[in-house]
């Protein structure tokens, strides 16, 4: 039967155990080696010393957030041309693990910042979007979940990821041009931080992998999750029809 | 061109459901011009989400609707333009006048000459002398008139009721069902929920029950139309059942 | 283009009269508007000779602010007794809806910002008619405009809908207040059109781009 079908592949994304376990465990294993590397095996900093490891934490961290909102911005674009629920699904996971990214983004920047920069805050152009991208997003899960019903949320939000991620360039660009007439009070030795040996740098990609790896695996839990709900949600949905 | 519908409102395979909640499945539903369709249903059973969906407010998730042989999909100002609609709230603003609300509404469907139209209109539901009042100072009954007043402006092929009966005192009550009367001898259609049996039937050309998603009609094959009995007692089943 | 402008009209002129009636729209964020600059002025000590620095910021922050005011009631009126399902069941465009009530608030903000500007330009001590303030300030509340319509017409809707707005309006356009602030405190120098750089076409990238996003996806939000 159609409806029997429709209860274990509610979202139309599928269901994907095997590849989500085998993603888990990859990630797993490479976290761990990644960790290893960034304590074990990066040399430690001439200028900045230990500090300068959260480097590899908060740039992977940084660019997969941009990658999220991305993925959020497809989604929601799909989601309006489509209205297939599986698109709102993926634009939904990928703005939550979005937002988790950003925040480490943040928290990992403000404590780069203190010993580099000698604040804790400064209103640097990337430092500028960066907050502002987590503003815009905080506000795409708000609007969704204060929104008077789910279908409307999905409306709501997809907007909100499309107008969002659009004004983006534009907020960075503002920022930037603003910056460039308010020169920054503190000017940190950063162009040195800059210059990444080779081991360095490796790291750096490795660690890069390791976290887009991290991203796809909590998409996708985040993606089952929401599959199960909208299961839960059908089975409900089935019996009323049929209870009447 | 209009194409030569032969019923004024044609539905087919209407599905719509709210979240989890299911309110209309698999229905089907087509009105003859000239005739009244009167709904009945319990509470919840989708009585005013069928009407929304008819009046193009809400969009089904599935099936098909053609209103005088326009396909709402993807001709939806042309049903737009062949529907008026009389639902829970008035759709008038408080602080405007009757005579500015429909002044409003009639160039919004864009009608050429509309005083005397706006005029005419306010003649049928007993409003003239008040047509210069704010719609706020006016009563329920009233501004349920003057909601009539706007539905049937842009004279449209089909009017949907829902439960117009409520906040009506007697007079008004009948001067809707002349109004209904006419409109419906002049080949014009109506759909109306009502609870009211005995005012539904004695409207209606045609009665059906709103029940499990459906529309169920009753069947009115002698010539006595609905008022006969059988249809009273068929109804009345209908809607012990849910 | 004949089609889409008369019902834009209609919508307007329906606003503006029932604003003519209660009047509850621009008289009470006119005050608030007020209010604003004489909280800033305390805030910030504005004392003689600051003023020229600090103008433009408090312009900025009390008509974004106004704006939110204003933005906040748009879709009031609409809602009480239906209006705007009556406008959505009416053979009325999608676009045609967004740009009427985008140009209503236009015009309820612009004069509130008329009415407030005078006042600002003595309380704060700069001159305020000049051509490149004027366009500036034009092009800013364009923004505001077009993008608070979108997002008063979803946060009217949802639950708490006064913190809504601001949430969704303010990120968004912050780069028309970066810009507004940077022109404006060029206008105030008097400086000319070349002068004020980047920041007005920075503003027009944004009106545009967003005049042409904003209603397309309204639509989406209009659906039942």
């Amino acid at each position: 039967m159609a409806s029997t079908q429709s209860i274990q592949n509610p979202g139309g994304l599928g269901s994907f155990p095997s590849i989500k376990t085998a993603l888990a465990v990859i990630t797993g294993v490479m976290m761990l080696v990644d960790l290893y590397l960034i304590f074990m095996v990066a040399p430690t900093d001439s200028v900045l010393g230990h500090v300068q490891r959260v480097f590899y934490f908060h740039v992977p961290v940084a660019i997969m957030s941009f990658l999220a909102f991305f993925v959020v911005f497809l989604g929601s674009l799909m989601y309006l041309i489509k209205r297939t629920p599986k698109w709102d699904a993926i634009a939904h996971a990928s703005a939550e693990v979005g937002v988790v990214f950003v925040t480490l983004a943040l928290i990992t920047g403000i404590i780069w910042a203190r010993p580099v920069w000698n604040t804790w805050w400064t209103w640097e152009p990337r430092l500028t979007t960066t907050l502002i991208l987590w503003l815009i997003y905080v506000a795409y899960l708000m609007v969704r979940s204060y929104a008077p019903n789910q279908s409307k949320g999905a409306v709501y939000a997809a907007v909100m990821g499309i107008v969002g991620f659009v004004d983006v360039p534009i907020v960075y660009y503002s920022v930037v041009w603003w910056r460039s007439i308010h020169p920054s009070p503190v000017v940190g030795p950063f162009a040195q931080a800059d210059a990444l040996d080779g081991t360095m740098a490796l790291v750096l990609l490795y660690s890069f992998i390791t976290f887009l790896f991290f991203f796809a695996y909590m998409v996708m839990e985040r993606i089952e999750l929401r599959n199960t709900e909208e299961a839960l949600g059908r089975m409900r949905f089935t019996l009323r029809r049929s209870g009447r | 061109m209009t194409a030569p519908a032969t019923e004024a409102v044609q539905a087919r395979g209407i599905e719509k459901s709210y979240g989890e909640w299911p309110v209309l499945w698999n229905l089907d539903l087509s009105v003859p011009w000239g005739q009244t369709l009167v709904l009945f249903g319990a509470n919840g059973a989708g009585k005013t989400t069928l009407l929304r969906i008819l009046a193009t407010h809400v969009r089904p998730d599935e099936g098909s609707i053609a209103v005088a042989g326009h396909n709402l999909r993807t001709r939806p100002d042309e049903v737009r333009r062949r529907i008026g609609v009389v639902g829970h709230r008035s759709l008038l603003y408080d602080d405007m006048t009757c005579r500015e609300n429909l002044v409003y509404y009639a160039r919004l469907f864009g009608l050429k000459d509309h005083k005397p139209r706006v005029d005419e209109v306010l003649e049928k539901v007993g409003l003239s002398n008040r047509a210069d009042h704010r719609v706020r100072t006016l009563s329920n009954g009233m501004q349920k008139r003057a909601a009539i007043a706007r539905a049937i402006l842009h004279q449209p092929d089909v009017l949907l009721l829902d439960e117009p009966e409520g906040g009506l005192d007697l007079e008004s009550v009948s001067i809707l069902g002349t109004l209904l009367a006419e409109w419906t001898d002049a080949g014009r259609s109506v759909i109306m929920t009502t609870h009211d049996l005995d005012l539904g039937l004695s409207w209606g050309h045609q009665a059906g029950v709103l029940r499990g998603g459906k529309v169920h009609l009753q069947d009115n094959n002698d010539s006595s139309g609905i008022t006969g009995s059988n249809i009273r007692q068929a109804v009345a089943e209908a809607l012990k059942g849910c | 283009m004949k089609g889409l402008l008369r019902p834009v009209l209609v919508i307007v002129w329906k606003d503006i009269l029932l604003e003519l009636r209660s009047r509850d729209l621009v008289v009470s964020v006119l005050v608030f508007g007020l209010l604003v600059v004489v909280v800033f002025n305390f805030a910030l000590n504005n004392a003689p000779g600051r003023a020229e620095q600090l103008a433009p910021g408090i312009l900025w922050s009390a008509f974004a602010f106004s704006a939110i005011l204003a933005m906040n009631r748009a879709f009031v009126r609409d809602q009480e007794q239906g209006g705007l399902e009556g406008l959505l069941i009416s053979p009325v465009s999608r676009d045609a809806i967004f740009l009427g009530k985008a140009l209503t608030s236009l015009i309820f903000m612009l004069l509130i910002e008329a009415a407030l500007l005078p006042v600002y330009a003595v309380m704060l001590d700069f001159s305020a008619l000049t051509f490149t303030l004027v366009l500036t300030i034009f092009l800013g509340t364009l923004g505001f405009a077009v993008v608070g319509t979108l997002f008063s017409a979803m946060a009217v809707q949802t639950r708490s809908r006064e913190i809504m707005l601001p949430v969704l309006f303010f990120p968004v356009v912050l780069p028309v207040i970066i810009a507004a602030v940077e022109a404006s405190t060029r206008a105030v120098g008097g400086e000319t059109f070349v002068g004020l750089g980047r920041w007005l076409p920075l503003i027009g990238v944004f009106d545009a781009l967003f005049l042409v996003i904003c209603p397309w996806v309204f639509a989406y939000v209009m659906e039942e």
